[in-house]
């Protein structure tokens, strides 16, 4: 017989695992997702790296040759640089053009997103918590917005801005911040009933630190699933008003501009320009999809079915 | 009924007039027409002479008192580069757009519903996957690269259809039509298909889970029992409770296909309404810009007033929840 056997049995503390491990763990479980995520850091990282891994700054003009426009992939230029993704026609370097116009796509869609995130988020919670009255104007509102598909508010609000990075933000946040809106309302219409809740009233806490430090925490969860999709749809629609021509200026191109740009060489059979950038695009968006799909599944299994 | 009529009827003219103010603001407000039509090296007379021309020395409120009472006398202004009527420069561009939207929706409709049927029936095979995944490519992938690749397969690669224009119309009842001539088809083909894509990736996925929903109901299993054949219980039994939600939301989805076509007319050189938009915008043609979203505007207020109104007709619970309201 061991001693050990005849020791007294001693209590083990309990320690929940944390939740996001759990969480972690249920997302891996996907290979798809996972395989999205790998492609999304990889993206990010590439994006906030630019300046120092591009074979050329595709912006310093005295970088450029004219001689080397429009050259198909793979060929080399008088320097020695093999254009790997071939080249524009002011002889840029589309493999360079690509990694710089993901970085304003990135920037434009998550900053549209992180700002329509929490202007809708206040915007839900204020309504579900005041009730009545600026609850269904509120809500009359995001329907009514809603039932205007988003692409044309888009392009009301371009059309009256103009172009620009800082107006096309302007316009993204325009077009979704009622999603956000809703989504966190019918949250905290639950949330606000649960007993942590009626602590918090019963403690006479004051009404803002109810509604943002109780309540708000407590509904993140649609949010994040929300946000996940929208960054998606915020890149999409983002490149979209770039074609279009109304979205990102001419100096700062995003992939949409960059595809836009080739648009007039795919007729005549010079496909890189506009192919490059689009795969780079779609990508990003199908990476996304996949993260998202799982974050959905993972966070919220009631909205999967 | 009749006071759940005159309340929508009320909420679709206030949405009317709360977007002709935003929009009159938005385009007439925030910039300086006259920076736009006097030239460069105007005096400060000149523009003041043509600021008068135009009434943009009254007050605001003044300015857009006019504006309303030409706008409901159906003048929305003169185009500053057709030098037209605006509203005579849509109309006019208006039924290229109205075919290009109709033909998408045919065939969203004509191949959405027999493949979602087909994926509803085979749930969870390979089949299914197949059509479930082709559908979420359809739904995530931007509209304008998905047009672009077409271009570049069919057109550029293959050499099998036209890249851009509307090819040769034919006028019948005073209307230009393309669908009736071989070349006019062959040109209708690549941009239609491009604005049916993401509603056909809807129409499917509604199609597939009404089916799936159906197929477990009382009455399919009666029908079966009866000893009806496969054919007709999908047919007619199946196929008729599914319309319902299909038809509502293409109803829905048409407002948006002709907001969407502003992509797809872009990409394809297709000389709509669309298209006018973009390039009224790259030309600060203001007027046409106006008149274009006060019709678009209409047009889903219209949309959504009828859908409202069917739905009521249809189903009593939504007039009485909304009265009592």
């Amino acid at each position: 017989m061991t001693p050990a056997a005849t020791l007294p049995e001693e209590p083990v503390p309990y320690r929940a695992d944390p939740v996001w491990r759990a969480h972690a763990r249920a997302f891996f479980r996907s290979p798809a997702a996972g395989l999205g995520l790998v492609i999304l850091v990889a993206v990010a990282l590439v994006a906030a790296l630019a300046p120092w891994i591009t074979p050329q700054d595709p912006y310093d003009l005295a970088s450029l040759d004219v001689m080397d426009g429009t050259q198909p992939p793979g060929s080399r230029s008088f320097a020695g640089l093999t254009y790997w993704l071939g080249t524009d026609a002011q002889g840029r370097d589309m493999l360079s053009a690509i990694v710089y116009g993901l970085r304003v796509s990135l920037v434009v869609s998550l900053s549209a997103t992180l700002i329509a995130a929490s202007v809708g988020s206040c915007i839900g919670v204020l309504a579900a918590n005041a009730g009545g009255r600026l609850d269904a104007v509120l809500m009359r509102l995001v329907d009514l917005q809603l039932s205007f598909p988003a692409i044309l508010i888009a392009l009301v609000l371009l059309a009256a801005f103009g172009r620009g990075i800082d107006k096309v933000v302007i316009a993204l946040v325009a077009v979704q911040w009622a999603y956000y809106a809703r989504a966190i309302r019918a949250q905290a219409l639950v949330e606000r009933r649960r007993e942590y809740m009626e602590a918090a009233r019963a403690l006479a806490l004051p009404r803002t630190s109810l509604i943002f430090r109780h309540l708000l925490p407590n509904c993140l969860a649609p949010v994040i699933v929300v946000a996940t999709m929208q960054v998606a749809h915020a890149i999409a629609l983002e490149a979209t008003l770039s074609f279009l021509g109304v979205g990102v200026p001419v100096t700062e191109p995003s992939l949409g501009l960059l595809i836009k740009n080739g648009y007039d060489y795919l007729l005549s059979g010079k496909y890189w320009i506009s192919t490059f950038p689009g795969l780079a695009l779609v990508a990003v968006i199908v990476a996304i999809n996949l993260v998202g799909d799982r974050l959905r599944d993972v966070l919220n299994p009631r909205l999967s079915a | 009924m009749l006071t759940y009529l005159i309340q929508r009827f009320g909420q679709a003219v206030l949405t009317v007039a709360a977007m002709a103010t935003l929009v009159f603001l938005g385009v007439y407000a925030i910039a300086d027409p006259i920076d736009v039509l006097a030239a460069p090296d105007a005096t400060p007379d000149e523009r003041a002479q043509i600021s008068r021309r135009l009434g943009l020395d009254q007050p605001l409120w003044m300015q857009f008192a006019t504006f309303v009472w030409r706008a409901l006398h159906g003048d929305l202004g003169r185009s500053f580069v057709y030098n037209e009527p605006a509203f005579t420069v849509i109309l006019q561009r208006l039924p290229a757009t109205l075919e290009l939207a109709f033909t998408a929706l045919f065939i969203a409709i004509a191949l959405g519903l027999p493949l979602g049927l087909w994926a509803g029936l085979r749930a969870e095979k390979a089949t299914d996957k197949a059509i479930m995944g082709g559908s979420i490519l359809a739904f995530s992938l931007p509209n304008f690269w998905q047009g672009l690749m077409m271009v570049l397969i069919f057109s550029v690669t293959l050499g099998w259809l036209p890249a851009g224009g509307r090819g040769e119309t034919v006028r019948v009842l005073g209307l230009d039509l393309g669908f009736l001539t071989l070349d006019g088809l062959r040109h209708l083909i690549l941009p239609a298909v491009n604005l049916a894509l993401f509603k056909l990736a809807v129409v499917i996925r509604l199609a597939r889970a009404g089916t799936r929903e159906a197929m477990l109901q009382d009455y399919v299993r009666f029908a079966r029992a009866k000893g009806l054949r496969p054919a007709r219980i999908v047919g007619v039994h199946v196929l008729k409770n599914i319309l319902l939600p299909v038809v509502t939301v293409i109803g829905l989805e048409f407002g948006s296909m002709i907001a969407f076509a502003v992509v797809t007319e872009t990409v394809f050189a297709w000389p709509g309404i669309g298209k006018l938009l973009i390039d009224s915008i790259n030309r600060l043609d203001r007027p046409v810009i106006v008149a274009y979203l006060m019709l678009t505007v209409c047009l889903f207020v219209l949309i959504n007033f009828v859908i409202d109104l069917i739905y009521a007709a249809l189903d009593p619970r939504v007039r009485l929840a909304e009265t009592d309201a």
